[in-house]
């Protein structure tokens, strides 16, 4: 294994273990690490609100910029001083979890393959996130401003761009003016509109992107935000003085890190960091990675149109257009760029039903490296092989705790490329077929390789989302047990509990009747 | 595992501990540690100019015979050459040389200005300050300077700055 493989793995596995941790304590969609993009978003929003206003009370007057903000944040402290604090301290989080957030994907590998657009569309928003950022604390024109402001015109200034260089901008007290201030502001507002714009794009391979926390992560962040505001609310240095070097200064290492960072090496030195570092992100989806598998093919025949596979793509890959041969009726469409060959579409399909009698089962939409018809046939030679009881078939994920160990002679494990590739009706086609029980797993909520399996699969289960698993199925036969990559333990102690519930549980009367014996039979 | 309902107060605990986890590497972090721009009793000085040079030829006065080459609305009299000079500069600081420099004039055709900007963290006291700076190839020596006795305050910026209206080398406290 390549150092860098290595890098990756250890990663993960940290990165996972982390995340269990926080499963303890945190539902799936409370658990802020399986959120990171939708916490980042809602900073955005915490920060451009609290902005609106501290916009509105603002003087931009250079004399009075820095005693507009001493008034709100003293005089005024439970409205403009509590929403600067919120600001600024939601905007240092927003760094936080955009970090965390791309090493999480880099660890999890989503960077490459049909994921390069939105990994590539990230990388312009980090350095938009510095400049609206760094921005703002020019604005504020104390002496951290003014630290600031001078380390960015002279980093600027070494790359020869403006005809008179950005610093002498700042060169002497009456070197600023107004309208300076002006355009500063004009600044911190223009460029977070462009940061809103490139966060559009990033999303934009994304269906029902992950935009707004779940009400308990976004209150929870918010109380947290809204108490170290009030424990530690943000102050101004002192006032801005050009005559003057601010020697030390408490900066925000979130944002202003590069200012020592360029002190203690060059501008020069500072570009060559930022240049190499924007150029690794970039070609990382560029170097050799495992060949994605075939994507999703429609079978026109088979497809009605019905577009479940269309609302359930995760990744915009299923299109719906006129169906050539039939007025009024639609046809899926796969682009194949956007596929993420994850099976999800199949699992969708209505058409997909083991029930079908055909020899050959051809669905609407199927994957070629695991169809639903080869998905049937293993199933049932699979539990015809069963020799022990209670008779439980396991629907494992790829992605998730390896299912296969639980191999045993009362236990046929299945592995899908992802657990939202399962039909229900495969539960009931199983149960009807002569097992006893029927165990699903994959990743969990939030850690799903292809976003929706798990949350899709509960749906269907559930019967909330379609299609889904007949009422008349005894859900005491089924069973479903999240368990990711690292808690092969958990899911082992889940089969064993299933099984004892299965013993206990016997002979039914509610048992679904055998209604394929033939098949089942002929594999036997 | 702990159950995660809304209402079970270990759940609570855990979550409001490892919020507070959260809060406290954000507000850290936010201020602290404190970063040492300048060490104690230092000061600043900042070479600093944005300055044209001198073109680099004389304007001469065009022939008749030139001038009729050209077109009735580009008879000017005279022709000057875009290109300037460089400008070249060098500080000493109590008698040692601090800084000595070119800064080429900008632009593809080489008319823009020249600029230099450097910054020198030097003991506060009194020092004495010596500018010297030439703007025309056509002068083989400097042909401006300035040289003081400065007093500097720790943490205060100097700045040397170029103003031809006050003479050339100014020094800015």
């Amino acid at each position: 294994m390549s150092f860098f493989a290595a890098f990756r793995e250890g990663g993960l596995a940290l990165q996972q273990r982390v995340e269990n941790l926080f499963d303890v304590f945190f539902d799936a969609a409370g658990n802020p690490w399986r959120h990171l993009g939708a916490l980042g978003f809602f900073f955005v929003w915490l920060t451009a609100a609290s902005g609106i206003y501290l916009f509105a009370v603002l003087d931009t007057g250079i004399e009075d910029i820095h005693t507009s903000i001493e008034y709100y944040t003293q005089e005024q402290w439970y409205l403009g001083g509590l929403l600067r604090s919120l600001h600024r301290y939601s905007a240092d989080a927003l760094i936080v979890v955009m970090l965390l957030h791309l090493a999480r994907e880099f660890f999890y590998g989503r960077y490459h393959g049909f994921r390069w657009f939105s990994w590539i569309t990230g990388v312009p928003v980090i350095w938009l996130v510095y400049a609206s950022g760094i921005g703002g604390y020019w604005l504020v024109w104390d002496q951290l401003g003014q630290f600031s402001a001078i380390a960015s015109a002279e980093w600027f200034d070494w790359l020869a761009i403006f005809s008179t260089p950005a610093m002498r901008n700042f060169i002497t007290p009456a070197a600023v003016n107004d309208r300076l201030f002006t355009l500063l502001v004009f600044l911190h507002i223009g460029i977070p509109l462009l940061l809103l714009l490139a966060l559009w794009v990033h999303i934009q391979r994304i269906s029902r992107a992950d935009v707004f926390p779940s009400r308990s992560l976004g209150w929870g962040t918010f109380a947290m935000l809204t108490a170290l505001s009030l424990i530690k609310p943000t102050v101004s240095h002192g006032r801005a003085d050009l005559s003057m070097v601010p020697q030390t200064v408490g900066i925000d290492w979130y944002y202003l890190f590069a200012h020592p960072l360029m002190y203690a090496t060059s501008p020069a030195g500072l570009w060559a960091i930022a240049a190499v570092a924007t150029l690794l992100l970039c070609i990382l989806p560029l170097l050799p990675h495992p060949r994605q598998p075939p994507v999703a093919v429609v079978d026109p025949a088979n497809c009605n149109g019905c577009r479940r596979c269309f609302e359930d793509c995760p990744y915009f890959a299923v299109v719906m257009e006129p169906h050539p041969d039939k007025p009024g009726h639609q046809l899926a469409r796969v682009v194949p760029d956007l596929c993420a060959s994850c099976g999800i579409c199949a699992g969708a399909c209505p058409s997909s039903t083991p029930f079908r009698s055909v020899e050959r089962l051809v669905t609407g939409i199927d994957m070629p490296r695991q169809p639903v018809s080869a998905l049937r046939e293993e199933m049932e030679c699979k539990i015809a092989a069963l020799a022990a009881s209670p008779k439980i078939v396991v629907f494992g994920c790829e992605c998730a705790a390896n299912a296969r160990r639980l191999e045993s002679a009362d236990t046929a494990v299945l592995n899908l490329m992802c657990s939202g590739l399962l039909p229900p009706s495969f539960v009931e086609y199983a149960l009807r077929g002569g097992a006893d029980g029927v165990l699903i797993t994959g990743c969990r909520e939030g850690s799903c390789a292809y976003r929706f399996g798990a949350q899709w699969t509960e749906g269907r289960m559930s019967g909330t989302r379609e299609p889904h698993l007949r009422p008349t199925v005894p859900r005491e036969r089924l069973r479903i047990a999240w368990a990711d990559r690292p808690e092969a333990g958990s899911l082992a102690a889940a089969l064993a509990e299933f099984r004892k519930n299965l013993q206990d549980l016997g002979a039914d009367e509610k048992r679904p009747r055998a209604y394929t014996p033939r098949r089942i039979a002929y594999h036997g | 595992m702990v159950s995660k309902s809304a209402l079970n107060p270990l759940a609570l605990a855990g979550q409001a501990l490892l919020y507070g986890l959260f809060a406290v590497i954000i507000g850290y972090f936010s201020t602290a540690p404190k970063y040492e721009h300048l060490p104690p009793d230092h000061a600043l000085i900042k070479l600093s100019f944005s300055h044209h040079g001198q073109p680099v030829a004389e304007c001469r006065k065009r022939t008749p015979e030139e001038l009729a080459r050209l077109a009735p609305n580009m008879r000017a009299p005279m022709e000057c050459v875009r290109e300037r000079s460089p400008v070249r500069v060098q500080v000493d600081l109590d008698g040692e040389p601090l800084f000595a420099g070119i800064a080429p004039p900008s632009g593809l055709s080489r008319d823009g200005t020249s600029t230099i900007y450097r910054r020198f963290e030097i003991p506060a006291g009194e020092h004495t300050l010596a500018v010297k700076m030439n703007d025309s190839v056509r002068i083989k020596d400097f042909n401006f300077s300035k040289a003081e006795k400065v007093t500097l305050k720790p943490a205060q910026i100097l700045v040397i700055d170029f103003d031809a209206e006050k003479g050339g080398v100014v020094f800015i406290q």
